[in-house]
């Protein structure tokens, strides 16, 4: 990639968070119309995208996002005000936007894409200068000033010094030549500082002129115009409104990079360098560290309001560089690779020196070893984000599908600023999708009949972040219905699913919907009911080393937890032993461990812990592993969530921070683990999927106790699992 | 004393301000109703026009109006040039 494709890389890129933010901003805008801040933040956005594109040689996308702008700069002077209808359009925009954008960047044109934005366009029109208002104005100074048309013209302010008759130069003659660069609509003669009768001597000059004039010019045009007296005048330019709004977007939009004010300013044409070497200079005179602005402000040479866009914009540069720097991903992704090979090979380095009995050598691995992890540390913080933003966009869907469906649903979001791994998030925004569409669809009622039982016509829809125990939970919570419990069982026996008229705990008759195959909905709608989607949800979940559960009161709603790991990548494990080989249970979640109290019988699968049920597995029975078992066994506590269970292994061997490295295609059903990792000796050892081994423990022990079966697809793959694993080995 | 209307002809700039200065002055001062002939000036600078518009101000600061009785085109084109017109000279400001 060279360096032009690269830049419209980073431009296609910067574009669509441009979009994604004035979505956002549309969504705030529609309920509060008059945030100042947000209005802006919508018209900058706009505003980049539109001069990104021109650039770049974009004209689709300039063209249209011109139209937008339009439009968005009437809201912002306050000429029209945000409402539902204009909100749509304008969202109908931005995906028109991002159309252009996908289009672009395959270098395609599609004529129904035109035809489209042909239409929005004409939309548009409602809300540009000549349509009609749909709101009343809310600034009607300001508004009737914009639509008279009647944009302040240049004022040029000159002051002749005393010696121009006597240098041979005639003012009239710089008037006459300011004439031909625009029309002259107002010139005003001062004599402000002419002397008393008989003090006046009339071969010095005292006259100033102010002149308004209307046309197409540059400040440097009018300027040049008094080159010849510029050492024996006093000359004070005003921009024109349309010359003022050039500078301002000129500032807005060019790159700022470190480029100090003054230079800002030249560089926009809001002042000429001849001004600034004066500014300076004054500057220097004063001896005071009064700002280069403050100066060129109180010469007259810059508009306030101009000055202050600059300021806004050099800070808002500074801060942006300090605060962010553009990397790529996947330049990150290998940082990250090396990083978990560092930590193998650190581990290897720390067990060969545990081997001798150098002192010094040993201090100096285990200082390695601390660097290592917190290398490690900060290399995975880097790729943590935040999951609000995947919540955010949650709002347009929930707007829309709301509003498709006729249903007046309010998304909530909490806990926005949970982060976690960004390969999570970009994997976790589909099932969550199609969890919100479902809640959208199924869970949440018509106004009306809600009304009728009792609730409120509006529902919540709630997006709900948090860490527990080393992973995120994620919710989706609705204030709907509730499932239908009765029909969720009746479903799964007429589909044989589980056996006929077999009873189910509540949980798991809800869990049942995330069978392949299960739907639940009369009615298929556009959204879901489709009869795919949940068992999907659970696989990709699943597939991210996570779990989703369901729990549901009837009439109340429905919430659905996903719980996934932090991270991808590197977990802090805990080493254990069953027979020749090691395992690895994620640190997060072990509880304690304890010894196997002497004489528990071989067919038990309850521990009385403290008193409490602690259902267990024995590893050594799960992975059929032959080899005699040791005098004394362990018991591994671990939990997820609010579940707990025994793992039975024979040593435990400590802390051991490890690299997950992904089982191969051929392993992808084994259940109970969750990937492999290489021990610093070389050895693989099995990162234990502890959620699925919990599962299994208190199944095994309902079983044994008579409690009705489960089914669960995973529950034949059981005796496979001991052989597969002699193969892995 | 009454006979208010004095002549400028030729050239009114730089060259001659020195010298119309006292002329002007005095029609001012001593004429109950200043008027000034400008139909024959040929030639007209900024000087001039500074001179014309001092003229002005010394008229006013009396309670007098400077009336111009004619002016040529050089000279309308001076006052055009500065914001002003013949017929409107006396009620301008400036």
């Amino acid at each position: 990639m060279n360096e032009y494709e690269q830049a419209q890389q980073t431009f296609f890129e910067e574009s669509r968070d441009m979009l994604r933010q004035i979505e956002d901003a549309l969504l705030v805008l529609e309920s509060d119309p008059h945030d100042d801040e947000t209005l802006n933040a919508l018209f900058r956005a706009a505003h980049t995208i539109k001069g990104s594109a021109g650039l770049f040689g974009f004209d689709r996308i300039g063209g249209f996002t011109h139209e937008v702008e339009t439009v968005l700069d009437r809201l912002r002077a306050g000429a029209i005000t945000l409402n539902g209808d204009l909100a749509a359009v304008l969202l109908l925009c931005g995906d028109h936007i991002g159309q252009l954008l996908v289009e672009t960047a395959a270098a395609e044109e599609r004529a129904e894409t035109n035809a489209a934005g042909a239409d929005l366009v004409a939309r548009l029109q409602a809300w540009g200068p000549e349509g009609k208002p749909v709101a009343a104005a809310t600034k009607p100074d300001t508004a009737q000033a914009a639509e008279a048309g009647g944009a302040r013209p240049w004022h040029i302010s000159v002051d002749f010094g005393p010696s121009v008759f006597r240098d041979g130069m005639d003012p009239l003659s710089f008037l006459r030549y300011l004439g031909t660069k625009g029309d002259v609509i107002g010139v005003t003669t001062r004599i402000g500082t002419l002397p008393d009768a008989d003090q006046f001597d009339p071969e010095t000059c005292h006259l100033g002129f102010d002149i308004l004039l209307q046309g197409q010019c540059t400040k440097a045009d009018l300027t040049s115009v008094f080159d010849f007296v510029k050492d024996d005048c006093t000359l004070r330019i005003t921009p024109s409104d349309a010359e003022r709004s050039r500078w301002l977007e000129i500032l807005r939009t060019m790159p700022v990079q470190e480029r100090r004010i003054g230079e800002l300013l030249v560089s926009c044409g809001a002042i000429t360098p001849d001004e600034l070497v004066r500014a300076l200079a004054r500057q220097d005179r004063e001896g005071t560290s009064r700002p280069i602005g403050e100066v060129l402000v109180a010469q007259r040479a810059v508009p306030e309001e101009v000055l202050q866009v600059a300021v806004s914009r050099q800070k808002e540069q500074r801060g942006e560089e300090s605060r962010f720097i553009r990397v790529q991903a996947d330049k990150l992704d290998s940082l990250i690779t090396l990083v978990g090979e560092l930590v193998i090979a650190g581990a290897s380095a720390n067990l060969l020196a545990r081997q001798t009995t150098n002192a010094r050598l040993l201090e100096s691995t285990q200082v390695i070893t601390d660097l290592v992890e917190e290398i490690r540390n900060g290399a995975l913080q880097m790729r943590m984000v935040q999951i609000g933003e995947t919540f955010n966009r949650f709002r347009r869907v929930v707007r829309d599908v709301s509003r498709e469906l006729g249903k007046q649903i309010d998304l909530v979001i909490s806990g926005a600023d949970t982060e976690l791994d960004k390969s999570v998030v970009e994997k976790i925004a589909d099932p969550l999708m199609h969890l919100v569409r479902n809640a959208m669809d199924h869970g949440i009622e018509m106004p009306d009949v809600r009304e009728a039982a009792g609730k409120s016509r509006g529902s919540v829809l709630r997006l709900n972040a948090f860490h527990d125990s080393g992973s995120i939970v994620i919710e989706v919570i609705d204030d709907g219905k509730g499932l239908d419990r009765n029909r969720i069982l009746q479903k799964a026996w007429e589909r044989g699913l589980i056996p006929p008229n077999t009873e189910l705990p509540d949980e798991e008759v809800f869990n049942l919907i995330f069978m392949p195959g299960f739907s639940t909905a009369e009615k298929v709608t556009s959204l879901s009911g489709r009869g795919v989607g949940m068992d999907v949800v659970r696989r990709n979940i699943e597939a991210l080393r996570g779990n989703v559960r369901l729990s549901s009161r009837p009439g109340e709603g429905t919430t659905v937890s996903i719980r996934l790991p932090l991270t991808l990548a590197i977990i802090d494990g805990f080493l254990v032993t069953v027979g020749p080989a090691s395992y690895v249970v994620p640190l997060d979640m072990v509880v304690e461990c304890i010894e196997l109290p002497a004489g528990t019988p071989p067919g038990a699968s309850y521990l009385n812990l403290r008193g409490e049920v602690l259902p267990f597995l024995r590893m050594r029975e799960v992975f059929d592993v032959d080899a005699p078992p040791p005098a004394h066994e362990n018991v591994v506590v671990v939990r997820n969530g609010a579940m707990r269970a025994g793992l039975v292994v024979d040593r435990l061997l400590g802390e051991f921070q490890t690299v997950i490295k992904p089982l191969g295609k051929l392993f992808r059903n084994l259940q109970g683990i969750g990937g492999s990792t290489i021990l610093g000796t070389g050895e693989v050892a099995l990162i234990l999927d502890v959620q699925a081994l919990i599962d299994s423990a208190a199944r095994a022990a309902a079983r044994r106790d008579g409690q009705p079966f489960r089914a669960d697809p995973g529950e034949t793959v059981t005796s496979q699992r001991g052989e597969l694993i002699t193969l892995g080995e | 004393m009454t006979d208010a209307t004095s002549m400028i002809d030729g050239e009114f700039g730089i060259y001659r301000v020195a010298e119309l200065k006292p002329q002007i002055l005095a029609l001012v001062v001593d004429i109950d109703e200043p008027a000034l002939d400008l139909g024959n000036v040929t030639e007209m600078d900024a000087a001039g026009l500074q001179l014309l518009l001092f003229a002005r101000r010394e008229a006013r600061a009396r309670g007098k109006s400077l009336h111009l009785t004619r002016v040529s085109p050089i000279v309308q084109d001076v006052l055009q040039l500065a914001g002003m017109s013949a017929d409107a000279f006396e009620e301008a400001s400036a």
